[in-house]
């Protein structure tokens, strides 16, 4: 084994940061009741989980700390906010619409959806990897009852016009309240950008919004789910009186709490950090640029987020890079960690209209708190050799050599 | 700040011997932690001593500036899993990979084997109780591109073919030595049970210690280019030595079952072949069994249900067992004849391939081995046309097109080619 290893793969997860854990500590062991439990001992733990509801409610700037109910990761913040919103609200509609860009957790369960008679619309990005506000406009119909766009893509980091699509249907919800209609509720993934782009529910207008505390430095285990008041929406999971009859299950408190820590440490921090990610993402990207060619970056080159970097390197597989650089110490990606093990080529690539081949070759480094500039400069010294000696193997670069 | 990847250390009190059969040998199982940086310092390569059986080929044993990087191809049983943990032992900075080839059940509903999520998860258990790092490949469709199309269409001609030696070809020895060199591994090893030997400058193929288990059959398109580059750990241990290691280290594969004979087919090759094949009743016709002379004696059901030397299951009545001894797709026909029918002397012989990557001087007397469990026999090989013809000394039973002829001498592979059915010397 090398003895450097550099994790350049934040998106995929983070390490529970110290403060969290410490927080944790007590309701893994002595704070043990039930929250549920009327007894001092459920009480205990129903302090620390009421204040962590107050806690994530605040960061996201939701009204009230009952708009906030935790579930046991994004993926099922996602799975209810589609589903048990989709379901709720069948009677009036039965029209949802997505785009291509989704993490799986979102377009998985949009597809699953039209197993109960729903219709979906997946709209296109373009080439930078955005939604066009206007397309969304263009595509609301009458049955149209959800609207689920991701605050920022997992893969290549574009943050999409969430704020103004929550205009655009605004707009639609005051025509048909004028009309006496049921409103398009409008629902977003923002796991990837809690703590590293400030979050306010109110400006982007949304009623339903993702999150997962292992993104930013809280513990796996735990999502949570912003639901605006008075949205109309069944619980996923049924069972016990849990979270405003919402979502059945004993709480996860130390896990909660770990979240709500988390997540304000990162909030507070949010600015310093980004800046200096985004400091270290240009020098690594014009690093890359510099040294190495037929390279492309992917995705909008502002409207990105800072620690996200997303390379196409022509002619060589991303798959052998990324296994070349794993040997050499240096963790990235291919794409989601959840799609991961297929040689399929990201959907989000293709999306955006990356020719295959060098969606093949594409490799994402997502840079956190513990990336140093002494990580980027090893990452620039290994890169540009091992590229060239899987580019010498490739049969297209001998056809192609630039 | 890097996130700790550390599993932390096993406790196992295993002190295995790995070379030594006796307790208080050299297995650090201290060291077992992942990734740990601790003790990523790899401990300094064995090579010298006298019982390390690993380090076979001499190249191997310079050590380099770096420790030799291996990638060891691993299926979650016992042989691939010994095979990581002897390099591991022997110094060697070891990585594991498994590959997903046939995914069985999948949306198309294929027939299943091995190579299952299960397997894979075998593999991936072995290497983290190894400490060793693991990769999943996704060669599907490569493999069936390759490897099941050859079957099918080998099937549908009236051959036999044997998959184990294409996807060894193609996959296992191509793709994968490719991309395990893309990856930047020095070295690829796998848990057969062959030997590599010098004859002079050239690596050569050789049998394994374990005469029963040796599988140098299926290996023997492997060129000395490719052997240089490979391990075969397992070549000198027999099979029961290394149930012995595994269980030793625990290894949590030790009592894994011997796989089947060929992966993606869970029962037998016809049902596959009718699971597989969307047409299987257009391209798979019964027709007529008939003697050597040409007249009708039965009804077969399709060709693919036949292999030469079968007498069973003929549905024949006649004074004397009839065996088959041909299959002719032209006609689509099974010629059945008696026990003395099945018995030839002469083969052509194609698809050459040879250890040194040219054709030795011909004629040559050699032993040819023409199928897995045949014993080989004293033959001469011959140029013929773009191949070579072989002469047994002896009739041989069943001589079966699309099988491989496997040529040896002293125990090496000198090469060989696949049976052709242009004609086997029946007349």
């Amino acid at each position: 084994m090398n003895k450097k290893s550099i994790y350049l793969d934040y998106n995929a997860t983070t390490p529970l940061r110290a403060e969290p854990l410490d927080a944790m500590r007590p309701y893994l062991s002595d704070v043990f009741g039930n929250a549920s439990s009327m007894h001092v001992f459920g009480q205990q733990a129903r302090k620390g989980l009421e204040d962590a509801r107050q806690a994530v409610a605040r960061c996201v700037n939701a009204q009230k700390p009952g708009e906030i109910i935790f579930t046991g990761c994004g993926t099922e913040s996602d799975n209810m906010a589609i589903k048990s919103v989709a379901r709720a609200n069948k009677a009036r509609g039965n029209h949802i619409i997505t785009s291509s860009i989704e993490h799986h957790a979102v377009l998985a369960t949009c597809e699953y959806m039209r197993s109960e008679g729903f219709q979906v619309t997946v709209l296109p990005v373009d080439s930078s990897g955005r939604v066009s506000p206007l397309e969304v406009k263009r595509n609301i119909q009458p049955s149209t009852i959800l609207v689920s766009i991701m605050h920022a893509n997992n893969e290549v980091g574009v943050i999409q016009p969430v704020a103004e699509i929550g205009k655009i249907i605004a707009g639609e919800n005051d025509s048909r309240a004028a009309a006496g209609r049921g409103q398009v509720l409008f629902h977003t993934d923002a796991v990837q950008t809690a703590g590293k782009i400030p979050i306010d529910v109110q400006a982007m207008g949304v009623d339903l919004l993702s999150l997962s505390a292992h993104k930013f430095y809280g513990p796996k285990g735990v999502g949570a789910l912003y639901i605006k008041r008075g949205t109309v929406i069944e619980p996923l999971l049924h069972g016990g009186h849990h979270e405003a009859n919402l979502r059945a299950g004993t709480e996860n408190v130390a896990g909660i709490v770990g979240m709500a820590a988390a997540l304000e440490l990162a909030v507070a921090e949010q600015q310093a950090e980004q800046a200096r990610l985004l400091a270290l993402r240009q020098k690594l990207e014009n690093g890359i640029m510099s040294s190495i060619p037929s390279v492309y970056v992917n995705g909008h080159s502002l409207e990105r987020l800072a620690g996200t970097l997303s390379v196409s390197f022509e002619f060589i597989e991303g798959e052998s890079l990324l296994l070349s650089l794993d040997l050499k110490g240096i963790a990235a990606s291919t794409g989601s960690a959840c799609a991961s093990g297929t040689s399929e080529p990201s959907h989000v690539l293709s999306a955006m209209g990356v020719p295959p081949e060098c969606a093949q070759g594409a490799l994402r480094f997502s840079l956190g708190r513990g990336t140093t500039e002494k990580d980027i400069d090893y990452v620039l010294e290994t890169l540009p050799p091992v590229v060239d000696r899987l580019r010498r193997m490739s049969p297209l670069w001998k056809q192609n050599p630039v | 700040m890097n996130p700790n990847f550390a599993l932390g250390s096993r406790n196992s009190s295993n002190d295995a011997g790995l070379f030594l059969p006796k307790k208080g040998s050299t297995v650090d199982n201290a060291t077992l932690s992942l990734f740990s940086s601790k003790n990523s310092r790899p401990r300094s390569p064995r090579f010298s001593r006298p019982n390390a059986k690993v380090g076979m080929n001499p190249k191997l044993c310079i050590v380099r500036n770096n420790v030799p990087k291996v990638v060891v191809g691993m299926s979650g049983g016992v042989d691939s899993s010994v095979a990581a943990a002897l390099l591991k032992e022997g110094g060697y900075d070891v990585a594991g990979v498994t590959l997903r080839l046939w995914h069985a059940g999948d949306d198309r509903g294929r027939p299943g084997g091995c190579c299952s999520m299960d397997d894979i998860a075998d593999a991936r258990r072995v290497c983290h109780h190894l400490g060793i790092r693991h990769y999943v490949l996704d060669f599907g469709s490569r493999f069936e591109e390759t490897v099941v199309a050859d079957f099918v269409r080998e099937y549908l001609r009236g051959h036999t073919p044997n998959p184990c030696i294409v996807c060894n070809q193609f996959i296992k020895f191509g793709l994968l030595m490719e991309k395990a060199q893309a990856m930047g591994f020095d070295l690829m090893a796998t848990g057969h049970y062959a030997r590599i030997e010098k004859r002079g400058e050239t690596s050569v193929l050789a049998k394994a210690k374990d005469a029963l288990k040796d599988q140098s059959y299926v290996l023997y398109r492997l060129t000395s280019g490719q052997l240089e580059r490979l391990i075969f750990p397992l070549g000198e241990y027999t099979k029961a030595e290394v149930r012995d290691i595994a269980r030793r280290l625990a290894l949590p594969a030790a009592e894994k079952p011997e796989s089947q004979e060929i992966c993606f087919v869970p029962d037998d090759y016809a049902s596959f072949l009718r699971a597989y094949l969307p047409d299987f009743d257009r391209k798979v016709r019964p027709g007529a069994i008939v003697d050597v002379n040409g007249a009708i004696v039965g009804k077969h059901k399709g060709l693919a249900f036949y292999t030469i030397g079968q007498r069973k299951g003929l549905g024949l009545s006649s004074p004397e067992p009839l065996y088959v001894i041909a299959l002719d797709p032209a006609k689509n026909e099974v010629v059945v004849g008696g026990k003395e029918k099945v018995y030839s002397s002469k083969m052509p012989v194609e698809t050459l391939s040879w250890a040194e990557g040219k054709t030795p001087e011909l004629p040559l007397k050699c032993m040819v081995k023409i199928r897995r469990m045949h014993k080989e026999a004293s033959a001469l090989i011959s140029p013929a046309g773009a191949g070579v013809l072989v002469e047994f000394d002896k009739p041989q039973m069943a001589i079966t097109a699309g099988q491989s002829a496997v040529f040896y001498e002293n125990n090496h592979v000198l090469g060989g080619g696949i049976i052709s059915d242009k004609h086997t010397g029946k007349a």
